[in-house]
């Protein structure tokens, strides 16, 4: 790793203060003169077809200024593929799933407008309610988009290789299926926003979103604007992990409100409605089919996978794919067949979350390398060790890997959990498990086909000097990107971290697809490195007219220009910079160094405003198959983890008891923030391994949204964690990062189910990971081995798992 | 509905304020006297992001009727900083990275200071047990806990 002056350290977040005093505001913070509220109106049933809608009651109660429903808003399809553009603002001819919007009101104060939301008479004629993908699939079921025959959203089918024949060369083939349940996001902030349409037809939207360029995008194409009339910022965000990546329905609702009334309108989710909208985690039903030589060398993977979708497609076209690509690494696999199919049911719709597509299938399939391991008497640490991808490899579905710290993180967590003397040598109820994960560093693609550049950034030196301003559109959500982003700028113009400021968040600032996909560092920061060399190299070029001073022979370090040759006379420089600051009390002393201020001054007099302009867009990906760009990044970060748990076997508990972390991130820009999304991942992981479940009735109406009964991990549930980073410096990232912030969460579930199998010899195949799962599965497993001592079989036949020897 | 004038001293200040009997404390300090520093995430008093401390303890404030903090000394995180500068719980958030999105800090710097007003050394066990009601997704805790411990020694 190179000499920083900045990066690479462990930085104080540029936003904690605002934080730590209150001071930050988030969207709901916001207040504005004139300001009214808006509610939504939500189908109460999963299934129906709209009759009539009468609005006439609700647009009569005093403090009522407008009511919405498609009549107004029209019937402008978007979604987030534009292959797949299958909802409209409000629903028209039917509902297609429980909380479904069909009107909105904006009203003087919230009370009135959910007053008038129940004087709203809609007459629905109810239709069968599709819950399950066998329901949805089912022959002769209806459908819930025409268009699509048996409910299938989407359909792939991708070979690379030949499974079939590589499995002929295998000594084991293995099938297991696996299967999670929907998991919501649970960011503590709602969604809110504010929408203003001012007198001059210009709409501001103030949003709790991961992109404003794609709220901006849809916003304008829903209501039919002119994308340079609508201005989207993004104030501090109380996460996202995923669903506040794309439009949510309130957004162009504010918007169509504010437009009918003229003035600014406030809406805000209820927590029951962020379940409902927010589209978090699939469903999937995985079965995967692996196999594999004597050695350990894995042949092939047949992998099958059925979505529950939901309602809508949102990010399903991604998520299926993802389901299936992300398993390309970090081994090497050298032969992969993978069919999913993403169905449609009468659910809310199902998107993007933390590990986009991948988490399922990670889970399923490293339990199954756990199991084969133990069949071939291999350690897993050897098995995994064997088949890991090295640096320069590409996958069967052609992902390049430019640079793999794996080996280092196996290493780390191995020794890092003193694996060698716990594994097998734990009493019976306390357990050791490790598993491994794999994520990209940003997608190759925007969810829109378009040439577009994925991020701009501006760094703007003060006029006066002492400071650069950097402008973006990127999205700070808790993450750290605003702070890496200000290290970044630091380090290329050679300036403190103090002197930098960020605004980002704002599409007046430029493109930026946002915070997903574990792009902001790698990609936006990218762009801000290009944008502080460029303002850099534009001070050093009039420092070089002034002086006489060739370009080559100076350096901004540490906010101070510094000469490789001989020192030159900048006397008149300062001179000048001491004149127009007669007065001050901090002016540079004559025998200093010549300070950035000073230099940064002298520019802005020579040239005008110093602007530095940065761009990036991901070279192209490679994939030669239909869809194998998804999961196409320009760097793939990695990571292994050992958990250590103890199950009571009376009542079926899993206590986490210690957690060792290892994740390449290429070269960490800041150490605490690395650390920091190691460690919420993590969580994000045990939740959904041991008690995260969405549910709803047989009519498919949400039983369970509140953060009481869908329980996510309190302090209370959550070991100690042991982070490591490793760091491989990454050549396509800007000072060698790449991501951390989704493939942490990789290989916690199936160290989990690793770690369980280990302490009372269970595999269990559906999550979450319940007391009442884990005594069941724990029962079976006392009865059949009863049974096996009976029949005198030396081979444990364990549930959901099958085993034949290729002939 | 009739208004009911309730008094408040909220962060050392008095406040005589008329308020709905439904109305809730959090919507009183957040849109009626403009402390947005309290948050909102749930309403219902799962998620701990309102809490605020009522006469020594923590409460969540979605949960508590203004008309019920009648009389009662309120701080919330905008009280917290004094001339002196941050409270130290703020500054070991800000030195640990114990802040991510934000969005349960009001409430978790609360919780963490009122423990430790009561009970300066903690151990990790009861740091733990008295954050539990503050829900946070972004930080899996480490870093709370370790910020917490770093002023409890």
């Amino acid at each position: 790793m190179g000499n920083f002056e900045v990066i690479n350290s462990r930085a104080s977040r540029i936003d904690s203060p605002a934080k730590a005093t209150g001071s930050a505001l988030y969207v709901d913070d916001i207040k504005m003169p004139g300001m009214l509220y808006g509610a939504m109106l939500q189908s109460p049933v999963a299934h129906a077809r709209i009759k009539s809608i009468d609005v006439s009651a609700a647009a009569r109660l005093p403090g009522v200024k407008a009511v919405v429903t498609a009549k107004e808003a029209g019937l402008v399809k978007f979604g987030v593929s534009p292959a797949r553009y299958d909802e409209t603002l409000f629903c028209h001819d039917k509902v297609r799933h429980h909380g479904d919007n069909v009107a909105a009101v904006a009203a003087v104060d919230l009370e009135t407008a959910m007053h008038a939301l129940s004087l709203i008479q809609v007459d629905y004629e109810e239709l069968p309610v599709l819950i399950t993908i066998e329901e949805a699939t089912a022959e002769g079921a209806p459908l819930v988009h025409d268009g699509y025959p048996r409910n299938i959203c989407a359909e792939i089918h991708q070979e690379f290789g030949n499974v079939k024949e590589a499995f002929k060369e295998c000594d084991l083939i293995k099938t297991t299926t696996f299967v999670n349940k929907r998991q919501d996001a649970a960011f503590i902030e709602p969604q809110g926003c504010i929408a203003h349409f001012d007198i001059f037809g210009n709409l501001t939207l103030y949003s709790s979103t991961q992109s404003v360029h794609y709220v901006q995008r849809t916003v304008a194409m829903v209501l039919g604007l002119p994308i340079g009339k609508v201005r989207v910022v993004k104030p501090y965000v109380g996460a996202g992990f995923g669903p506040k990546a794309a439009a949510n329905h309130l957004e162009p609702a504010a918007c169509l409100l504010s437009m009918k009334t003229g003035k600014p309108v406030k809406m805000n989710f209820e927590r029951e409605q962020v379940f409902m909208h927010s589209r978090g985690r699939h469903q999937f039903f995985h079965k995967f089919t692996t196999g594999v030589k004597k050695d350990g060398t894995i042949m092939g993977l047949d992998h099958e996978c059925y979505l529950n979708g939901g309602a809508y497609t949102s990010f399903g076209i991604g998520t299926v794919y993802y389901a299936g690509s992300l398993l390309g690494g970090p081994y090497k696999l050298r032969n992969m067949k993978y069919d999913g199919y993403r169905v449609y049911t009468n659910l809310p719709a199902c998107g993007a979350q933390r590990g986009h597509g991948g988490v399922a299938a990670r889970a399923g399939w490293e339990q199954q390398l756990d199991m084969i391991a133990e069949e071939l008497g291999m350690d897993p640490f050897d098995l995994r060790q064997k088949n890991m991808l090295v640096a320069g490899d590409v996958t069967c579905n052609g992902l390049k890997i430019s640079s793999f710290g794996m080996p280092e993180c196996l290493e780390a967590v191995r020794s890092g959990s003193d694996w060698k003397s716990k594994k097998g040598k734990l009493p019976r109820g306390k357990g050791i498990g490790m598993a491994c994960g794999f994520f990209e560093s940003g997608a190759g693609y925007p969810s829109y086909p378009s040439d577009t550049y994925h991020d701009t950034v501006l760094v703007k030196l003060a006029e006066d000097g002492g400071s650069a301003l950097v402008l973006s559109a990127s999205a700070e959500i808790g993450q750290g990107s605003d702070t890496a982003l200000a290290m970044i700028v630091a380090e290329g113009l050679g300036i403190p971290l103090e002197m930098v400021r960020v605004q980002s968040g704002d599409t007046d600032f430029g493109v930026d697809l946002g915070a997903h996909s574990s792009r902001q560092t790698l990609m936006t920061g990218h762009a801000a490195k290009e944008a502080a060399e460029d303002a850099r190299r534009q001070v050093i070029e009039v420092l070089s007219e002034e002086l006489k001073t060739s370009a080559q022979d100076m350096d901004i370090k540490n906010g101070v220009v510094k000469f490789k040759m001989e020192k030159p006379d900048f006397t008149p420089l300062r001179t000048r910079y001491i004149k127009e600051h007669r007065g001050w009390l901090d002016n540079p002393a004559t025998d200093d160094e010549l300070s950035f201020r000073e230099a940064s001054r002298i520019a802005f007099l020579s040239r005008g405003t110093i602007v530095g302009k940065g761009k990036y867009k991901p070279p192209v990906p490679g994939g030669s198959s239909k869809g194998a760009t998804v999961g196409t990044s320009p760097a793939y970060g990695c990571s292994a983890q050992v958990v250590e748990l103890s199950v009571d076997e009376e009542t079926g508990k899993i206590t986490i008891e210690q957690m060792t972390d290892a994740h390449d991130c290429g070269l960490a820009i800041n150490r605490t923030s690395v650390e920091a999304q190691m460690q919420g991942s993590f969580s994000m992981g045990l939740g959904e391994a041991l008690f995260e479940e969405v549910k709803f009735d047989s009519k498919g109406r949400l039983i369970n949204g509140d953060l009481a009964e869908y329980k996510i991990p309190s302090c209370l549930d959550m070991p100690k964690i042991k982070s490591i980073i490793v760091e491989s410096n990454e050549p396509n990232g800007p000072y060698g990062a790449k991501e951390v912030g989704e493939g942490a969460i990789m290989p916690t579930i199936p160290a989990i189910l690793n770690a369980v199998y280990d302490a009372v010899g269970v595999r269990i195949y559906e999550l979450p990971m319940t007391p009442e799962r884990i005594c069941t599965a724990i029962k079976e497993y006392k009865e059949k081995r009863i049974d096996a001592e009976y029949e005198d079989q030396s081979k444990r036949n364990r549930a959901g798992s099958s085993i034949r020897l290729y002939d | 509905m009739a208004a009911k004038l309730v008094q408040l001293t909220i962060n050392d200040k008095e406040y005589d304020i008329a308020v709905q009997a439904n109305e809730t404390l959090v919507d009183v300090l957040r849109y009626r006297l403009g402390l947005t520093g309290t948050k909102k995430g749930c309403g219902q008093g799962d998620c701990g992001s309102c809490t605020v401390i009522m006469d020594g303890n923590t409460v969540n404030s979605c949960l508590v009727l203004a008309v019920q903090a009648n009389g009662s000394r309120i701080t919330t995180i905008e009280g917290l900083e004094s001339e002196e500068g941050l409270h130290p719980v703020q500054k070991a958030f800000i030195e640990h990275g114990a802040i991510q999105c934000g969005f349960c800090s009001s409430g978790m710097i609360l919780s963490a200071k009122n423990l430790l007003d009561k009970n300066p050394k903690p151990t990790e066990g009861e740091i733990r047990s008295a954050l539990s009601g503050n829900l946070c997704r972004c930080t899996g805790y480490q870093k709370i806990v370790e910020a917490v411990q770093s002023i409890a020694k």
